[in-house]
């Protein structure tokens, strides 16, 4: 024998002995299994977030999972913490609405209405008719940009990513008009305590209709682009469901409240400014799905553009420039032709001109603030022009003063995009707010979120949660 | 009868007071009888509460002796005489009732989906004992914001199955909402290197 073959034999008889070595303890565990029955099987643990693209905002959900079912989840929240309600406690009334602005940064409007009419209830005002008006339209508009950013996205994550586009290309020709208005996009600040910073402006009525026009379109579009698109609809029915019972017991409200059938809508249900003079329907599902809470944003949407409209029609305080037969005419129109004398026909209505953004100017100043001097600021004509008007002006911005509800307590709900937002305000008769609480919509809903992932598919997860239209700021103040 | 009459006369020893203030109708419960009084709340077919809208809680530390913002030494800096209103403008006074001026108040709000009203209900709560029955067992709503309440003021839930922090981290020290806790303490979860 040579050595190669020493070798081969060695080898040869190494390979035989592992060999036997495995099926051996192969064996024995096969015998385990069969003393006990059952492999010995763990579900795993699935960390999704903070920071991950699906979760919309920063929130962690630790999934467990047994395959590809979920069996249990526990939702943590937190991460975009910043304090929101101690430092409403720190500066003057009017100082946090820019914070109010941060809540909810897709439908801030809706905030800022909040806080104020919160703020109103306590000092036992009430603003003028045209301020009121024109808060629900700006809140309508908000409600719309807000549901059209949650379905776009959820969309998207399901692969429509064209669908994605489309609406935030719509949400874009609403964040113009808000823009018009309010001259922000996002981080707007446009109402305060008693009234709104300044009038809507001019051709508002018809750059809204041009605006809903195309929203209209890309709304059709989308329609036809999800609705009856069958991946899209597997997807979302019957997934996410909740009964109605655990809804109410989750103090679930909104569009996520509505898709199990519950018409509860604070707009409803306890109007405030002028939701009980505007004809509206309230969209609800049956199955409390994702493809039902689908259903309720896009039809509210439509629902939201019918109040808008409305709303303006109805719009009072004579702010319209008419000629003696009522019809509109332009400003610099109208000046020609006082220019020429021919003055005579003008009907007597306010002039109305472009808001500036440092405040409303005086001609529209009374339309849309409630006349309240202790606690409205005065046009700025006032302030620059006479030494009342600087007066009240500073006792109003000078550390220290400002507005002063008495002592007291109120909570003020509003409907916002994602259900009951609720603002509780503590006065102790100081210029600032002795405590702010802010009841966020999707609170109960994150809350309810783990109950309602358990049973379906971890990618029934991502529909699911982009149903629930989280938003970090107001979830985590 | 309205609703905290209602309630009234179901617990005559322990609703400690009643009022409504620009339309909110609100009771101030002791809070030995919190849960008895919630079951009721939630039962009863005339009040029928089936949601626990909100939950929270007021410090009452420095309540009327909070200082303005004014940097002057009287505080609050008085309003001039031309911008003091003369009289409420709904003609309501609110006040705290006596004996129940405790440091805490946890701060229910109810809401009924069948009779559409709403009601306050207020627990007053000592700073030494800071404890109230949890509502976790009627309302699955109580859950997270009774934990958001433990984690912003200290208040202990008694038979809440999870009272842990939510908002803030649990290596937080302190509750920052409380009234002492300094609006500008800084707390970093990650320190300065050495």
């Amino acid at each position: 024998m040579t050595k190669q073959q020493v070798w081969l034999l060695v080898i040869g008889t190494c390979l035989v002995f592992v060999i036997w070595l495995l099926e051996f303890n192969m064996g024995k565990i096969q015998e385990e299994v069969t003393k006990t029955g059952t492999t010995e099987t763990r579900s795993m643990l699935l960390n999704i977030g903070p920071s991950h693209p699906a979760m919309h905002g920063i929130v962690r959900i630790v999934a467990e999972l047994d395959g590809e079912t979920i069996v249990g989840a526990d939702v943590e929240i937190g991460y975009l913490h910043r304090a929101f309600e101690k430092m409403c406690e720190t500066g003057p009334y009017n100082n946090a609405i820019p914070y109010t602005d941060r809540l909810n940064y897709v439908s801030p409007l809706i905030n800022n209405v909040g806080y104020c009419m919160a703020v109103e209830k306590l000092l036992g005002i009430e603003v003028t008719e045209r301020c009121k008006y024109i808060r629900v339209i700006m809140s309508e508009i908000s409600r719309i940009s807000d549901h059209l950013t949650c379905i776009g996205a959820s969309a998207m994550e399901l692969g429509a990513f064209t669908v994605f586009l489309y609406m935030i290309k719509a949400r874009e020709y609403l964040w113009e008009l808000i823009e018009k208005v309010t001259g922000a996009r996002l981080t707007i600040s446009y109402t305060r305590v008693g009234g709104v910073k300044g009038d809507l402006p001019q051709q508002f009525k018809e750059d809204t209709a041009a605006a809903f026009k195309q929203t209209r379109e890309v709304l059709k579009e989308c329609d036809q682009l999800l609705t009856r698109n069958r991946i899209f609809v597997d997807r979302m029915k019957d997934v996410g469901v909740i009964s109605k019972e655990d809804a109410i017991s989750y103090g679930v409200t909104g569009p996520f409240l509505r898709s199990t059938g519950i018409d509860y809508d604070v707009r409803k249900a306890q109007p405030y400014l002028v939701y009980d003079r505007i004809d509206f329907d309230i969209p609800v599902g049956e199955n409390g799905d994702n493809l039902d809470r689908y259903m309720v944003r896009m039809e509210e949407m439509e629902q939201s553009m019918r109040i808008v409209e409305k709303a303006l029609e109805r719009l009072p305080g004579g702010s319209i420039l008419v000629d003696d037969q009522g019809h509109e005419m332009p400003a610099a129109f109208m000046v020609d032709e006082a220019k020429m004398g021919r003055t005579a026909g003008f009907k007597e209505r306010i002039v109305r001109m472009d808001p500036t953004l440092e405040g409303s100017s005086g001609s529209h100043h009374p339309a849309v603030n409630a006349p309240e001097k202790k606690v409205v600021l005065p046009a700025k004509e006032d302030t620059y022009g006479n030494i009342e008007g600087l007066m009240d002006h500073f006792k109003l911005v000078m550390v220290g003063h400002g507005i002063r509800p008495p002592k007291g307590e109120a909570y003020f709900p509003v409907e916002g995009a994602n259900g009951e937002l609720g603002f509780y305000v503590v006065s102790d008769g100081s210029d600032r707010p002795y405590r702010v609480r802010v009841r966020p919509p999707c609170f109960p809903i994150m809350a309810a979120l783990s109950k309602i992932l358990v049973g379906d598919m971890m990618a029934d997860m991502v529909p699911t949660f982009g149903s629930v239209n989280m938003i970090g700021g107001e979830l985590d103040r | 009868m309205n609703l905290s009459e209602l309630l009234t006369q179901k617990f005559p020893h322990d609703v400690l007071a009643t009022h409504r203030y620009r339309g909110d109708d609100t009771v101030i419960l002791k809070k030995e009888r919190l849960l008895e009084a919630a079951r009721v709340l939630k039962e009863d077919p005339a009040l029928d509460f089936n949601f626990l809208m909100d939950l929270t809680c007021v410090d009452y530390l420095v309540f009327e002796k909070s200082p303005s913002t004014a940097p002057s030494t009287a505080t609050p800096s008085p309003l001039p005489f031309f911008m003091k209103p003369k009289s409420d403008p709904k003609g309501e006074i609110w006040e705290r009732p006596e004996g129940a001026q405790t440091r805490f108040e946890v701060i229910y709000h109810f809401y009924s989906l069948s009779k559409n009203h709403r009601l306050r209900l207020k627990v007053p709560v000592e700073e030494k004992s800071p404890e109230v029955a949890s509502l976790t067992s009627l309302w699955a709503s109580a859950d997270w914001f009774e934990r958001e309440v433990w984690d912003m003021y200290g208040i202990v839930f008694k038979g809440h199955p999870n009272l842990k922090r939510i908002l803030l981290y649990e290596e937080f020290i302190g509750h920052p909402l409380r009234k002492d806790y300094p609006v500008n303490k800084r707390q970093p979860l990650i320190g300065p290197v050495n």
